[in-house]
């Protein structure tokens, strides 16, 4: 192993954690709808695609930046609670299955109604980060994906401190962890959903705008919801720092993957090595490295 | 103290759930401010199904209430979200507890006290007359719930209702799991509560000898209908009521009827 490239190895491991960041900030968002109301929403990569997709069309008609993301954060969270309102509370108690279907139909009305107000052709996004790569030490790495990580980490700090410090973070994290006795204490649930889902659309935005700015705005934007569900049977769906680190495992091993062994299967593994990992994962731990963790004494 | 002033009446209260299984029919009883009322009866006899109407917590659980109803200070709790009841000072304390187990022992008390929107100040006022109540607590305060004793989760859930500043406490089998001691401990906070605070309260129980011993009145549940009501302590005297509750006689007297002292071995 003398002639092993240790360099090269730590640059494939950055990149592929830094992409990792990526998915975690898609995951996060997946994350704290199920916290709090058990829904699997399959409509958070519409959701994604609906943010990026408004605010790539203020900002080409000219609206400033931070005022288009103010708008377009707006939106976001009267959608996140036009959906809590009319899709979701009608259907309360009603099986996760039935919810999950919900989802899925409202993900595609999302991009249908994306598709009738902004159009169909691909927008570019310029965040203004020039995609450079720089040298840390001979490891080169791409100065967006820093960025990135570093806009997800500030993310992930806030959404933590909001839930640890304010009252409506302690509402949510009561009903996270028992929706029946919330509603017997007298939280207003609809209160907390209506938060839960505008900080879903305030997720979905943000990851929005870096994925738009790496890949293009486009409608294959949505599929990256695709990318988080492995992220989320690795990390346990009802865990933010279980996404964060299975952003970065499924991020890391989906490069490696790629790099050392994607040659014998002819290139190409990235794109469903993640679902390999994933599957394995599931005989062995099923409900993820930081999922459901069983706080009780009998 | 005069037990004249009706708190909470439930008449007549039929109940479903899923449309189709009948759990309840026909519960009357009443509780007046200044009481400690117990509902007791056998499993599956309807005392939670009773409380959760109370609560109007049934259509969570998809159940509804499908004939007659119940009046809290006049309200008809049907018509009322679950966090008004509470605010308007009906709070129940569910049974098995359900704390929230992840939070620690102090921000499950906080959380009762969240409904109420009070400010800092009152909040921290709220929670050391809970301390005061339940020393133990305040021991525990920063320990995970779920990690805390099954009486402490019991004290815990307590608390946090009472944060709320209730007028009628409702509490579903408070002794459930919990040793003996403990639940002399937890019955001995409610009647001071009662008699130092006024705070009216209604009880669900299996363990009848417990809850004959701090109640004032008892109504006995059977097969979702209320069969037998009256003064805790003539009830504890009698000899069908002791003869049933303590498991000697092997028939349960039918529902609606009276359960005739004859019964008794």
């Amino acid at each position: 192993m003398s002639d092993f490239d240790w360099l090269f190895f730590i640059e494939v491991l950055v990149g592929g954690l830094l992409s990792g960041v990526m998915y975690s900030l898609v995951a996060i968002g997946f994350v704290l709808i199920y916290k709090t109301s058990g829904v699997l929403n399959f409509a958070q990569g519409a959701m994604l695609l609906f943010a990026a997709l408004t605010f790539v069309s203020l900002t080409e008609r000219g609206v400033p930046f931070a005022l288009a993301f103010a708008i377009t954060f707006a939106i976001m969270v009267v959608i996140g609670i036009a959906i809590e309102r009319t899709v979701l509370r009608p259907l309360t108690n009603k099986p996760p299955i039935t919810l999950f279907m919900a989802t899925l139909g409202l993900s595609y009305v999302i991009e249908g109604a994306a598709q009738l107000i902004w159009g169909t052709q691909v927008h570019g996004l310029d965040l203004g980060i020039e995609d450079l790569p720089f040298d840390v030490g001979g490891v080169f790495i791409s100065q967006f994906d820093i960025f990135a990580a570093v806009v997800a980490a500030g993310m992930v700090a806030a959404l933590s401190a909001f839930f640890r410090y304010t009252r409506i973070g302690l509402g949510f994290r009561a009903v996270a962890d028992d929706q029946f006795a919330a509603l017997a204490i007298g939280l207003r649930l609809p209160w907390i959903w209506a938060t839960v889902w505008a900080a879903a659309g305030l997720v979905a935005l943000v990851a929005g705008l870096l994925w738009g700015a790496r890949v293009g705005v486009q409608f294959s934007l949505s599929l990256i919801v695709l990318k988080a569900l492995p992220v989320l049977v690795l990390g346990g769906f009802d865990s933010i720092l279980g996404a964060i680190v299975g952003g970065l495992l499924i991020g890391a091993t989906e490069k490696l993957a790629e790099v050392y062994i994607g040659e014998y299967f002819g290139g190409g593994i990235e794109g469903w090595f993640a679902y390999v990992v994933a599957l394995a994962f599931l005989l062995v731990r099923p409900s993820g490295l930081f999922g459901q963790k069983l706080v009780e004494r009998v | 103290m005069g037990h004249n002033e009706v708190l909470l009446s439930v008449n007549g209260v039929k109940a479903t759930y899923n449309h189709a299984i009948t759990a309840l029919h026909g519960v009357t009883f009443t509780v007046a401010r200044g009481e400690i009322v117990a509902l007791l009866g056998a499993n599956g006899a309807g005392k939670t199904t009773t409380l959760k109407a109370v609560s109007n917590l049934l259509p969570a659980e998809r159940g509804l209430v499908t004939e007659g109803n119940i009046l809290f200070q006049g309200l008809d709790v049907a018509t009322a979200k679950p966090a008004d009841l509470v605010r308007s000072g009906l709070v129940q304390v569910l049974e098995g507890r359900h704390c929230f187990r992840s939070l620690t022992v102090e921000e499950n008390l906080v959380t009762g006290g969240l409904g109420r929107s009070g400010g800092r100040a009152e909040i921290a006022a709220a929670l050391e007359k809970v301390y005061a109540h339940f020393p133990r607590l305040k021991e525990k305060r920063h320990a995970l719930s779920g990690l805390t004793s099954g009486g402490e989760q019991q004290m815990t859930a307590i608390g946090r209702a009472l944060m709320s500043r209730p007028r009628l406490l409702v509490l579903d089998e408070p002794s459930m799991g919990l040793a003996p001691i403990v639940v002399q401990d937890i019955f001995r906070t409610l009647r001071r509560l009662n008699r130092e605070e006024g705070l009216s309260i209604l009880v669900a129980e299996q363990n009848s000898t417990v809850a004959l011993k701090y109640a004032d009145r008892a109504t006995i549940l059977e097969n979702g209908a209320a069969v037998l009501s009256g003064d805790a302590a003539e009830l504890r005297n009698r000899d069908d009521v002791k003869a049933f509750y303590l498991g000697q006689s092997p028939r349960p007297a039918a529902p609606n009827t009276p359960i005739l002292p004859a019964i008794a071995v």
